[in-house]
């Protein structure tokens, strides 16, 4: 039953999609002002000099800055970042659900005590430089497995893992044993496919994790081979107007340089359009692996 | 003895399978936890680690040293005024999105709007911080177009210690206000409706409607995520404040998080900035605790 509208909740009603329709530009404006000034040509850069909306004559210019030239800076980044996501996401799932597994085990003996081993980094942690000197020491600094090896288990997920996988009953299992099936059969053929929706969202956790990291591979690593994506998004961040040629040099071959802003800009979206393209396809499984993990983690 | 192989025989396969996560928090979470320690001691960037094991301790006194030190009150006041700020503005802002996203009832308009609103979540800090540069770029930067025609003068707003911490709070709204509010509309999903349609009938208003139905309604919600943000009131926002500050702002903008960056890494005071990141883990802990523990005393579950 619809009771109808007072003219007041009308114009709530009227005044709700008109604010709603403005917050949703404020999330897209940015990113379209920077698009439009990616496209921006140097001449016109340096005639107009200020914000323009529709560049007059739009150029590829940055974006053939950014991907030519022989020393493939961009590829390279593009590659070291697919490497981590895909190796470290597999490797991630790999340890997060083995150990959910281990720790969704009802009978096991010990299982508190593992459990506890697990959530005690979650509250304290030794903070950044004994991080640092732990894998230093290891001589992972400046190898490609700085942003792989120190991240294997994100503890919050693992829990959530496990709180999915003590909702598979029991019983399947010891039908299977029943069957005459060894614990490893059971592990690959009753738990591995039943838990593809919850390892599914967790891997997509990890994988934007891993796509969109930076910190470690920038401050652990000075190996500029080694910078992903998002590092090389941060060194033409951090170009500044003085040193902007020197610097930039370093990274591409040093001739027909569009100017730092437009750079910038064109950098942002070479960094932002593989996200953009999977956003879509990807965005519900977020939405339910946030709400598994808010109700009770 | 027999007990032990007993228990090894039939659950030794999962103590095997269980094995690589607990070698991998023991080496990358609780070696670090046992290398704090370096607090207490005088270590060098060059000492192997047997030597940084063998070197003696000498107490307090880089936390002496830092509890003295002029910028000791600086760091606590940047980082809990950020903070605090963050949370006065990042935490009701995804409340009220929900409450309008849950008044339209165009199930096409609400799923755009939504879908919207989530993307800035998948960006990078560092993409977000690019946006931040572009758009508050001085030459062709959008703000300063604007400010630009409506009479101002452009300016450097991001080295400017008026506007920078004004910045990083509308970045962390922008950035974080469409994902937080998935908790919030599924708790409004599952309210009673017929609830909302005896409210029409007693002729309550929306308002009347919000304020006795829906907030209430979603009031374990808040309150959870509130003593969760209270649990990490230290956590001010280290990546976005490291990929946008300059010197410049230091003044507003420097945290404990960014203080032992600096120290440790750049300045390679690594005992010294062991002992300021140890003070705010132990600080950090003990928020945690007593959030959770207020949890507890409202009936609630807690975060453990």
């Amino acid at each position: 039953m619809r009771i109808k509208a007072t003219p007041m909740e009308r114009l709530f009603y009227v005044g709700n999609y008109v604010f709603l329709i403005v917050v949703s530009l404020m999330f897209l404006i940015p990113f379209i002002s920077v698009l439009s000034t990616s496209f921006i040509s140097t001449a016109e850069w340096a005639r107009r000099g200020n914000f323009v909306l529709i560049p007059e004559a739009p150029t590829l210019e940055a974006y053939q800055f950014l991907f030519g030239g022989s020393k493939g800076t961009v590829f390279n980044a593009y590659k070291i970042t697919m490497f981590r996501t895909i190796v470290g996401t597999s490797l991630c799932l790999t340890f997060t659900g083995l150990g959910a597994y281990v720790l969704a085990r009802r009978n096991l003996p010990g299982r508190t005590f593992m459990t506890l081993l697990v959530f005690i980094p979650m509250v304290f942690s030794g903070g950044l430089i004994p991080f640092y000197l732990v894998v230093d020491r290891l001589r992972l600094t400046n190898t490609v497995w700085i942003m792989i090896t120190p991240f294997l288990v994100n503890p919050w997920w693992l829990l959530i893992m496990r709180n999915f996988l003590m909702t598979i009953p029991v019983e399947l299992e010891e039908a299977a044993l029943m069957d005459g099936a060894n614990p490893l059969t059971v592990l690959i053929r009753v738990y591995l496919p039943l838990s593809m929706p919850a390892l599914t969202t967790i891997g997509l956790f990890y994988a934007v994790w891993h796509w969109n990291g930076w910190f470690y591979a920038a401050v652990f690593n000075s190996n500029r081979d080694l910078y992903p994506i998002q590092v090389i998004l941060r060194s033409i961040l951090y170009l500044g107007d003085a040193s902007y040629r020197g610097d930039l040099g370093i990274m591409f071959e040093p001739e027909m340089m569009p100017p730092a802003q437009t750079l910038k800009a064109a950098m942002i979206i070479v960094t932002t359009v593989p996200i953009l393209l999977v956003y879509p396809f990807i965005q519900r499984y977020f939405v339910k692996g946030m709400l598994i993990g808010g109700v009770k983690g | 003895m027999t007990e032990v192989l007993r228990i090894l025989r039939k659950h030794g396969f999962y103590y095997l399978l269980f094995l690589p996560v607990a070698g991998y928090l023991i080496i990358f979470k609780y070696v670090p936890m046992i290398g704090i320690m370096i607090a207490f001691k005088d270590v060098t960037p060059f000492m192997s680690m047997g030597e940084i094991v063998t070197s003696s301790f000498i107490g307090f006194k880089h936390f002496i040293n830092f509890f003295n030190s002029f910028f000791f009150w600086d760091l606590m006041e940047n980082t809990l005024m950020i903070s605090i700020y963050k949370t006065l503005w990042s935490f009701p802002a995804p409340i009220l999105l929900a409450l309008l996203i849950n008044e339209v009832h165009n199930t096409y308009f609400k799923r755009i709007s939504q879908t919207i609103s989530y993307l800035p979540h998948f960006f990078s800090m560092v993409i977000v911080a690019g946006l931040v540069y572009v758009v508050f770029g001085v030459q062709g930067g959008l703000v300063n177009h604007l400010v630009v025609l409506t009479g101002g003068e452009p300016q450097h707003y991001l080295g400017d210690p008026r506007w920078f911490r004004t910045i990083l709070v509308g970045t962390t709204v922008w950035q974080t206000v469409g994902w937080g509010s998935i908790l919030y509309l599924a708790a409004m999903a599952g309210l009673n409706p017929e609830t909302y349609e005896a409210a029409n009938i007693d002729g309550a208003s929306k308002i009347q409607q919000v304020r006795h139905i829906t907030l209430p309604g979603i009031s374990h919600v808040i309150v959870i995520l509130f003593i969760f943000r209270i649990g990490d009131l230290l956590d001010a926002g280290f990546e976005q404040i490291l990929l946008l500050y300059s010197p410049s702002v230091y003044e507003v903008a420097d945290i404990i998080d960014t203080y032992v960056y600096r120290a440790g890494l750049l300045n390679l005071k690594y005992s010294f900035a062991s002992a300021v990141g140890l003070y705010k883990s132990i600080l950090a802990l003990l928020l945690l605790l007593a959030a959770n523990k207020f949890a507890n005393f409202l009936g609630h579950q807690g975060i453990w």
